[in-house]
């Protein structure tokens, strides 16, 4: 054709304050799950009770199980996406961790289902605020994980998600967090996509096999011995691997649609950044006001904000990182007993597989619902600046905003 | 409604031959006949276990239904959400009305157990499920293990018999009264030697409307310790010692469905198995005694129950 097809017309949506929870029950509304398993915990209670409302008024065709436990909402999401509906659920924390073993298990039966989580801490001591512990604690459990930074990202994220898990080269869970009362109970900017628009991006859910299907028996969940298992296994790392190249593809055309872009990572002021904070989840928005406060100072901070945790993307975090003076790896969450964090795990094999050169360090920040301010962020990079200055990184791991005990 | 062996067997085994059971296991054998008691299609569920174990070898299967498994605890769960999704799919018109039956097979273990709060859970929703408890009275699948379900005074790897402990101490738990408890339509007892009162309860179990719970007494050879051929002779000798009795509860309502004309006394039960066997000494007479009590006591509530009076 000679004619230049105009630029395609974004989607207007409907822009409101929400609370975070409702945002995620909002999506899932537009969504219309065959059905929803579910367990309230604080703080994603609401995420349930508002998608209740929704099946009470017949605003969507979901069947509702409200259930006695986390580990029950889990395997009934297993069973009803075996027997062929599309699934939804959302916990966080304890819930979460009761899940564990099923975890495993919907993503060794390569169940398509998607689970918002409302990031929380891990007890004891008892904590119902916001870190990233419950996700992080189940990293290996083979699902996708995603993190949004505000309301806009746990709503766009929710709608990718089923996007991505019901991907033919995926067919693999994904659960996307959300920072607990930060953006769950917290009021924020959304704009609302109109329903149809919804409807139609994740379209019809199709499976090859289902409980359901009487004339083709079908048997779920056999068991493998040695000869076996590790063939299975590793057709879900092949369909880890895919899922970065699909999270990249549906996120490129959600922004087609909304103007939205989604990627694994996006950098803020990184190009030109000596210091960098890597980062993931809602403190990003502090850390871009610190960014600004330092470069007004002078100083070249930037920051590579990670929404996609795993599959983990490795080339675009080095990519990104490349020529750094010195970057800090920002962990909000209390897993104990490595040397260091799980995303400066990530981030130091990422950087050291590409031979990537850098000075590294890693901080615990924000565990158990502790605020983190733009000064302590500043205060950061000007620790950066020093071991910029001195060469010296010792101690690599560090801790931001602790009181003296 | 009574059902016959004409009617029963020209029918499709729907749990196929080939399967590693045990010689003389019962599970097999159970499963196929409650199969065949129920009308019309199955989906079928298990937890983690022996059943689980013997008919699902990956890339084999023994299953001619559909049929799956997730985890140890969660089977009554895991159907929870099939059945879900059969009335979601249905109500969209995106499926068919087939008159499903779903259907759980679990051991002891994942019933009166790990699994219990997940059973509860179900049924106390609702869930159209019919619940099979393959009950051989320990973790047989680990190797003979004690459960809730393992009978007073029982022989098994974590309730030895030791110098200062003669078995294991504790009464077996009541699960057939916890599901009664829950006010579901259908609850009974039965074990494989009565097969046509097996398969009418899971007929009735089948066509309840809403859940049903079906406690099948299951001989283990290997965990209970006696001849392989014996399997059904026990299944008999269990209901003549009232060790099992038989009945069903519809709708809150008992029937006894078998009252042994001469009720033989446990130790013909001990005598039995050797799972039992230290309790035929002396020293441990009043073991007996108190396992006799404990069925004495049972069989008389059931009997109150069912509002029979024993002559």
């Amino acid at each position: 054709m000679s004619q230049t097809a105009p630029a395609p017309e974004k989607v207007k949506g409907r822009v409101m304050a929400l609370e975070g929870d409702v945002v995620v029950a909002q999506a899932m509304r537009q969504i219309n799950p065959d059905v929803v398993a579910a367990y309230p915990i604080t703080p994603q209670t609401e995420i349930v009770q508002t998608f209740s409302e929704y099946v009470a008024n017949g605003e969507v065709d979901t069947e509702f199980v409200a259930v006695e436990s986390e580990f029950a909402a889990m395997s009934a999401c297993i069973g009803a996406a075996a027997a062929g509906a599309r699934v939804m659920t959302a916990t966080c924390g304890a819930g979460l961790a009761l899940m564990h073993e099923v975890l495993w298990c919907a993503s060794g039966m390569r169940i398509p289902l998607v689970m918002a989580v409302v990031n929380r801490s891990l007890s004891a001591p008892l904590n119902i605020l916001t870190d990233q512990t419950d996700m992080m604690s189940c990293r290996d459990a083979g699902w996708v994980q995603l993190y949004g930074e505000n309301h806009q990202e746990a709503y766009d994220n929710a709608i990718q998600s089923v996007r991505i898990a019901e991907h033919p080269d995926v067919m693999l869970p994904v659960m996307h967090g959300l920072a607990g009362f930060v953006l769950g109970h917290t009021l924020g900017r959304v704009e609302l996509l109109p329903d149809e628009v919804v409807r139609d991006f994740v379209g019809e859910h199709k499976v090859d096999a289902s409980l359901l299907d009487i004339e083709h028996p079908v048997t779920f969940g056999a068991f493998d011995h040695h000869d076996n298992f590790f063939e299975h296994k590793r057709q879900q790392w092949d369909a880890m691997d895919k899922a970065l190249k699909v999270v990249a593809e549906v996120g490129e055309e959600f922004e087609k649609l909304t103007g939205r872009p989604y990627r694994w990572v996006e950098p803020y002021k990184l190009d030109d950044a000596d210091l960098a904070m890597v980062i993931i989840g809602s403190g990003c928005g502090a850390l871009r006001e610190a960014i600004d406060e330092m470069r007004a100072e002078g100083i070249k901070a930037g920051m590579l904000k990670i929404r996609c945790f795993h599959p983990f993307p490795g080339q675009a975090v080095a990519d990104a990182l490349r020529g750094k003076e010195v970057v800090a790896v920002m962990e909000r969450a209390t897993c104990i007993g490595s040397e260091v964090s799980p995303t400066f795990l990530e981030v130091q094999t990422a950087l050291a597989l590409r031979g990537v050169q850098t000075k590294t360090v890693n901080y615990i920040y924000g565990v158990g619902g502790r605020d983190t301010i733009p000064a302590e962020f500043c205060d950061v990079y000007r620790d950066l600046a020093k071991i910029a200055e001195s060469g010296k990184v010792e101690p690599v791991f560090r801790y931001l905003g602790l009181r003296d005990f | 409604m009574a059902l016959t062996l004409t009617e029963a067997c020209p029918q499709e085994d729907r749990l196929a031959s080939g399967h590693r059971a045990c010689l003389g296991c019962a599970e097999p054998q159970i499963v196929r006949q409650i199969l065949h008691g129920i009308e019309g299609p199955v989906v079928a569920a298990s937890p983690t276990g022996c059943l689980e174990i013997i008919t699902t070898p990956f890339p084999t299967t023994a299953w001619r239904v559909p049929w799956i498994h997730v985890a140890f605890e969660n089977a009554a769960s895991v159907l929870s959400g099939a059945e879900s999704a059969y009335r979601a799919l249905r109500k969209q018109g995106k499926i068919k009305d087939r008159d499903i039956t779903f259907a759980v097979f679990g051991g002891d273990g994942a019933t009166y157990d790990i699994g219990l709060q997940f059973i509860s859970g179900a049924f106390e929703r609702g869930h159209k499920i019919m619940y099979v408890c393959l009950n051989n009275e320990a973790y047989m699948n680990t190797g003979i293990q004690r459960s809730s379900a393992t009978p007073f005074g029982a022989w098994t790897t974590t309730s030895p018999v030791g110098k200062v402990i003669p078995g294991k101490k504790q009464h077996r738990k009541d699960i057939t009264g916890i599901m009664v408890a829950h006010n579901i339509p259908y609850v009974a007892q039965t074990a494989p030697h009565a097969w046509r009162d097996m398969m009418e309860k899971a007929r009735k179990a089948g066509k309840a409307d809403g859940p049903a719970f079906i406690n099948v007494l299951c001989p283990c050879p290997r965990g209970w310790r006696y001849e392989s051929a014996e399997t059904m002779a026990l299944s008999r000798l269990a209901t003549e010692t009232c060790m099992w009795p038989l009945f069903e509860v519809e709708n809150g309502n008992y029937r006894l469905n078998y009252i042994p004309a001469e009720k033989k006394p446990v130790t013909e039960w001990l005598k039995s198995q050797r799972r039992f066997a230290h309790l035929l000494r002396p020293d441990n007479s009043e073991v007996v005694a108190e396992l006799q009590q404990g069925i004495d006591h049972e069989w008389e509530k059931l009997l109150r129950l069912a509002g029979v009076n024993e002559a």
